[in-house]
């Protein structure tokens, strides 16, 4: 690689900017302002640019400012929020384990948050076709509260699993895919045995979707970044120190375990916080990641442009979703289907690059 | 790339303990067979072993002998031929992108054979196993195709491009399949008891038809399987040492295709075989491929026979399907492993 660092010094004070992740993460907070606003601007009544954001600084008629700030505001704010969350925290555990498989989805934390939704949804029957196996406590639980205990019980289960002296990333990694597969073969289980109503509407939220999603799903998502977020960013130095192995991070001062959990932690949170809101967008912690490190060219994923282009993505399937499909498709699917193509436009140009 | 897989940045640090050997191979053989006979004995119905074996060799028409003959022969022989199949599948995978976390799957082979049996059921209203089988077979085999286009240099595949590209190619296969899946609840009916994996109710012919790829696959696997000892110091020092690094991998990676995309023709996606078997028989095996990929063989027959009867036994008098039993029972033995053992590192 280049090199990618430029010293910039004020009076006393230097640091270095990594200039080309710093060019990639400015260049993508202007595509995702762009998309905010069309997201914002465009959908079944479109409202002109202008309106939007006079509108947004409180300036706006009664009829676009339901629209905009009761109706799409919220949801595009989910999706701003769970792409930020999935993309940094792909970027973490692809970092901690020094692995591009290592993404949230593969460590099982997804699988444990599907196994709860899919039992609350076929269990109470709650697709609204009635006639639930069971009611009373599972069905008070509700889908998101089921995704989000979910997850996190089966994040402190990989953890005591993969506790040995320590935490190893490729044992945390290998544990975690004996997770998801044993938690995968439960949901197929409960699909199978269900009622197709239940297994059809346990397959849409299977796939993900931010259709009306308003500011209760916002609220909490804002408050685990306001946390995880720069906690994350503190592990920066500690991350970096990491990628020479185990070992030379304990030599340069690096508090092994500390971080370990910490970076752990902070993924597992981001992860169950978005899925619980929206569903498990599998693509998003996986791709992103893969996609910014290519962009900027560095040794590891980087956190700032992953959060970007993690909310550029979600943003833009949101607006797929909305604007450009003539019948409505969940989220998660398009994300896979914009991510998918554009993974694997890099792999093919970064491989001539290589060949050449 | 300078995320790398930790097998390559952590060269093996330990000598390994155990090495293959002739007297594990005969252990193993053994145990098949007694797999493959508990198999053959155990069903809905109790039908006294002697019977078993006298209506084997000699069928007489009874029901006995049509259950044996129509029933617990075929899927005996096509839990076997998966098993087979998804673990030398495996441990080329592993060796050949040098990843311990890569499995067959990764190839996009499932996500192909799901969207073309799904594109079966939707458009053209497949509804036979033998029916979907082949378009398993070409979807599978197609979706590979690809996958090894985009993650191959003019050098030849890239071990981690190729498995990047097979989770993009999969991400995006499977988008199709849902978005066909969720519009059409027939398909999803009909889908959602494929894509689980089970060796029940299919009779001898899907093995006959997926017989020709899985001996090309095993062939190639038996001619590629020794250079991966050489493969394992990288490719320069392969290539130095007198090998064709490029020819090996062309030929793994088509074994793979071929053994997988079979294996999912026949009996659906069985996730984790490609997956644990490879680390189970580098357990008992070490290092040495030419010993890892027949114990992988002889361990992924094994555990598939094995989780197809006990999913016949424990919901007894429902059956419980091959990919479930397989992932339920799989999973916390892998993790055991984990656990317990300082796994090789590849």
């Amino acid at each position: 690689m280049a090199t990618i660092s430029t010293p910039l010094r004020i009076g006393v004070a230097s640091w270095l900017v990594p200039m080309r992740a710093a060019a990639v993460t400015i260049a993508g907070l202007g595509v995702l302002f762009f998309l905010i606003a069309l997201d914002l601007a465009l959908g079944d009544f479109d409202i002109p640019l202008s309106d939007v954001v006079a509108t947004l600084f409180g300036g706006g008629d009664p009829a676009s400012e339901f629209i905009v700030m009761e109706l799409r505001l919220p949801q595009t704010l989910v999706a701003v929020l769970v792409g930020v969350a999935l993309g940094l925290s792909g970027a973490l555990t692809q970092t901690f384990a020094r692995n591009p498989l290592a993404s949230p989805d593969i460590l099982g934390i997804l699988e444990g948050a599907a196994f709860g939704a899919v039992a609350v949804i076929v269990l109470t029957g709650s697709s609204g076709y009635g006639g639930g196996l069971v009611t009373g406590t599972l069905q008070e639980i509700g889908v998101p509260l089921a995704a989000f205990i979910g997850a996190m019980a089966t994040a402190a289960l990989l953890y005591v699993l993969s506790w040995r002296r320590g935490i190893d990333g490729q044992r945390l990694v290998l544990i975690g895919i004996g997770l998801g597969a044993t938690l995968t073969a439960l949901t197929s289980w409960l699909l199978v045995r269900a009622r197709i109503q239940d297994a059809a509407s346990a397959q849409v939220w299977l796939n993900g979707s931010l259709t009306s999603r308003g500011w209760e799903h916002a609220l909490p998502l804002l408050g685990t970044l306001a946390v995880l977020v720069p906690v994350s960013l503190l592990l920066v130095h500690a991350l970096n120190a990491m990628q020479l192995g185990d070992d030379s991070a304990r030599g340069l001062g690096v508090k092994l375990q500390v971080t370990q959990l910490l970076t752990l932690v902070a993924a597992v949170g981001l992860v169950s916080v978005a899925v619980s809101a929206v569903g498990p967008l599998e693509f998003v912690a996986f791709v992103v990641p893969q996609v910014a490190l290519r962009l900027t060219g560095g040794s590891r994923p980087p956190m700032l442009a992953s959060m970007v282009l993690g909310a550029c993505l979600v943003v833009g399937a949101d607006l797929v979703t909305r604007v450009v499909l003539p019948f409505a498709l969940p989220a998660g699917l398009v994300t896979a289907a914009i991510g998918a193509p554009y993974l694997i436009y890099l792999l093919i140009r970064t491989n001539r690059k290589v060949s050449a | 790339m300078t995320t790398t897989a930790p097998g390559i940045s952590a060269p093996p640090r330990t000598t390994p303990l155990r090495r293959g050997s002739l007297r594990g191979t005969a252990l193993l053989v053994a145990l098949l067979v007694l797999a493959a006979a508990v198999s053959m004995a155990v069903g809905a119905r109790n039908i006294p072993l002697s019977t078993v074996i006298d209506v084997l060799f000699n069928p007489d028409g009874s029901e006995a002998s049509t259950i044996v003959h129509e029933l617990r022969l075929p899927r005996t022989v096509l839990a076997l031929a998966v098993g087979v199949a998804l673990g030398v599948a495996g441990a080329l995978m592993q060796g050949h992108t040098r990843n311990p976390l890569a499995e067959p799957g990764l190839l996009g082979v499932s996500a192909g054979a799901a969207f073309a049996v799904v594109v079966g059921i939707f458009a053209f209203g497949v509804t036979d196993l033998s029916g979907y089988a082949w378009f398993s077979l070409a979807g599978a085999g197609l979706a590979a195709i690809v996958v090894f286009a985009i993650g191959s240099t003019r050098g030849g595949p890239n071990p981690v491009s190729l498995v990047l590209a097979g989770a993009a190619v999969t991400a995006l296969l499977n988008a199709l399949t849902q978005s066909i899946v969720l519009r059409d609840w027939e398909t999803l009916d009909d889908y959602r008891f494929w894509v689980v994996g089970s060796a029940s109710g299919r009779s001898i012919d899907v093995f006959w038809q997926v017989l020709p790829f899985l001996l090309a696959g095993m062939l190639l696997a038996a001619i590629s399987a020794p250079g991966l000892n050489l493969l394992q110091l990288g490719d320069d020092v392969a290539a130095s040492l007198g090998m064709h690094p490029m020819r090996h991998k062309v030929m793994g990676v088509a074994a793979v295709m071929l053994l997988a995309g079979a294996a999912t023709a026949a009996c659906g996606p069985i996730v984790f075989v490609g997956l644990v078997v490879p680390h189970v028989a580098r357990y008992f095996a070490g290092v040495d491929y030419r010993w890892i990929v027949p114990y992988a063989a002889m361990l992924g027959g094994l555990l598939v026979v094995l989780a197809d009867v006990i999913g016949r036994v424990v919901v007894r008098p429902g059956e419980l399907q091959v990919g479930i039993v397989m992932a339920l029972i799989g999973g916390p033995i892998f993790i055991v492993l984990v656990r317990r053992t300082k796994m090789v590192r590849i």
